[in-house]
């Protein structure tokens, strides 16, 4: 009987570690979905990189409406899964209410600030990448007008805005920099036919150039962009190759190193508030064969003066979320 | 705001305002015939999926729209089905078709093309390309009528063009044909339609299906017209616009031309202008964006005139207990 006793008392501790050792990661993504050859796929890439990497498994969730995310949160935390990684804003609150009920399971929150001792938040210095991508865009601009489109109204697309208005400024003092706002729900991240309608509508005021950062309304604003023979900058992933020549750039977001580090790390992830600026290459500017032609090196060793300058300290772009306001318009 | 200006939001209001239109008059047959359809939104929504998926998969844009259309008019055929023949309740049936085009289309696009729900970009032949109209080019200098002629009326794509005939076609067809007013009867007292010998569920499954037809046109417009492919929740509450203006139109064809291009004018208004200064108070884009609802509501509380649904709306026909 005792024997009986030991072997069972070892099943049961090795199926213990064994649980242990499984913990998969998990990765949620923001309504977005998973494919908006934007911000929710830069993560998924970087999911994918570290499945490609270490032959590792990892759930996944989408989120399909604003009551299923602590419903997601705490599904993933009690099936074990650890770390789990979210992208959106939106998931702050809730994970703030969630976290504190699981503090053997960590969390890693991209685009938010969650003061918690089990979660690493990820921000983006999204104005850093604007300002570059900005200046880019006064100076391909031939009629000193260029355009800007959000998707929805909201704090962290306006720092999209402010640093690109800033970066423009800064190329050329006196260009005009139009800017639009998809809308006031979530219906505006996916709305290609209004981000058209809004591209056209720049272009007849004398935009030459559009930096949208919507989402799937985006692919709207490209399409028309690229229809009607003018430029445009795509956002958080590469989306030059959307139409090869047309795009000047994308501000690119390394969403993707993110998640992927996280993964890398798994349990073992440090926590804490991780600020991913230019130094440390979190945002940039894409450059890649379909846009070669289209940047010249006049375009290069601004952008790159301006990257080292940011990078030292010398050039401040503010950022619109620390006061709500932004210096520029 | 100069000449240009108006011509440029009045070319982006006939864009915007074009599905609302064919939506409208989608929603039209089918309340006018008694049916309450909240389904349209929906149907626009499948039709801009397989009007997407296929002109994407053949390169074919006239293939793209009959799948679209057809697409269409299976959920209004679905529709018909819950609403006509099993009298089920016209609303709940219709919200089941929203969501089930919001889902269906997302997992189908998925598993036809990986690319997360949505379909590839379409090129070339798989998109309707503006039709240019005769002596465009030419008129293009004349004062006034030049503009007016090349770019507002010259340059939109086939579908428009329909969509705006459509609508003197619908109104000789409800009030000058035999047709039009049996469906309009069946609409106010089923009763006596069926009492005269004509088939009042033959009646409603025609409307509902030239329902299906129109959303189809509409939803095939969005994905293969105004943008080169579908996208998951592509219509964005266009159904629900529509539905809007059918009531603003009181169920009329000619009023509702002009209530859907008033509130397409009021979103190309809100995309050029985000603020708009009227010297005395500076309005918000948001206020603009809402002023549809506030339009209906206004409508609907009996401010601007009475809105009267047609009387056996909603209510299922049963011939006899």
């Amino acid at each position: 009987m005792t024997l009986m006793k030991q072997f069972l008392g070892a099943a049961a501790t090795l199926a213990l570690c064994s649980g242990a050792a499984l913990a998969d990661p998990a990765l949620v993504y923001d309504l977005g979905g998973k494919f908006d050859k934007s911000f929710n796929e830069a993560a998924y890439n970087g999911a994918q990189r570290w499945v490609q990497e270490t032959g590792g498994s990892y759930k996944e969730l989408e989120m399909q409406s604003e009551a299923q995310r602590e419903q997601a949160l705490r599904r993933l935390a009690e099936s074990g899964s650890n770390p789990i990684v979210m992208t959106g804003f939106a998931f702050g609150d809730v994970l703030n209410t969630v976290a504190p009920d699981y503090p053997d399971t960590k969390f890693a929150i991209i685009d938010m600030v969650v003061d918690q001792p089990n979660v690493k938040s990820v921000v983006f210095t999204e104005e850093q990448g604007s300002y570059l991508v900005g200046m880019m865009a006064a100076m391909a601009s031939k009629s000193g007008t260029v355009g800007f489109i959000g998707g929805m109204d909201i704090p962290l697309i306006r720092k999209f805005a402010c640093g690109y208005v800033q970066g423009v400024k800064a190329a050329n003092p006196d260009a005009k920099v139009i800017q639009n706002m998809t809308g006031t729900t979530p219906a505006a991240w996916n709305d290609p036919v209004k981000g058209a309608e809004l591209t056209k509508a720049q272009i007849s005021q004398g935009a030459d150039v559009v930096y949208a950062a919507a989402g799937g309304t985006g692919i709207g604003v490209l399409q028309a962009a690229a229809d009607e023979g003018i430029l445009s900058i795509g956002v958080d992933s590469n989306q030059n190759h959307l139409h090869p020549g047309k795009v000047l750039t994308s501000m690119v977001k390394r969403v993707d190193n993110s998640v992927y580090e996280a993964f890398m790390a798994g349990t073992e992830m440090t926590l804490g508030l991780e600020v991913m600026d230019l130094a440390k290459e979190g945002v940039g500017y894409a450059l890649d064969d379909n846009n070669a032609a289209l940047v010249t090196d006049d375009m290069k060793a601004a952008l790159d003066e301006a990257t080292a300058r940011i990078v030292s300290g010398e050039i401040k772009v503010h950022d619109y979320m620390t006061d709500n306001t932004c210096p520029v318009e | 705001m100069d000449f240009a200006t108006l011509i440029q939001i009045l070319d982006s209001t006939v864009r915007l305002g074009v599905p609302l239109l064919l939506a409208c008059l989608a929603g039209l047959y089918s309340e006018r015939a008694g049916i309450f359809d909240i389904g349209l939104e929906g149907k626009m929504l499948m039709s801009a999926f397989f009007s997407g998926a296929v002109a994407a998969v053949t390169g074919s844009v006239w293939l793209g729209l009959m799948a679209g259309v057809g697409g269409a008019m299976a959920l209004a055929a679905v529709h018909g089905l819950a609403s006509i023949t099993f009298r089920g309740n016209q609303l709940i049936s219709g919200v089941a078709v929203n969501f089930l085009a919001s889902g269906f289309t997302v997992l189908i696009a998925q598993s036809w093309f990986q690319q997360g729900g949505r379909t590839p970009q379409l090129m070339g032949g798989g998109r309707f390309e503006p039709i240019h109209l005769p002596g465009a080019e030419a008129l293009r200098d004349v004062p006034i009528l030049g503009p007016i002629y090349h770019e507002l009326i010259s340059g939109h794509t086939i579908l428009v063009y329909v969509a705006f005939a459509m609508v003197p076609l619908t109104w000789w067809a409800l009030y000058r044909t035999r047709f039009g007013l049996r469906l309009r009867a069946v609409g106010e007292n089923p009763a006596a339609v069926d009492t005269a010998g004509i088939s009042v569920v033959r009646l409603r499954y025609t409307a509902v299906a030239i329902t299906g037809f129109l959303t189809g046109l509409a939803g095939a417009y969005l994905a293969t017209g105004l943008s080169a492919g579908f996208v998951k929740e592509m219509t964005a509450g266009r159904g629900f616009i529509a539905l809007a203006a059918l009531i603003f139109a009181k169920w009329k064809p000619l009023p509702a031309l002009g209530a859907t291009m008033l509130f397409g004018f009021l979103e190309a208004i809100a995309n050029r202008y985000q603020n708009l200064d009227l010297g005395i108070i500076t309005l918000p884009v948001q206020f603009m964006q809402a002023l549809p609802y506030i339009l209906t509501v206004v409508i609907l509380a009996g401010f601007i005139g009475k809105a009267i649904p047609p009387r056996a709306g909603g209510e299922p026909y049963v011939k006899e207990r």
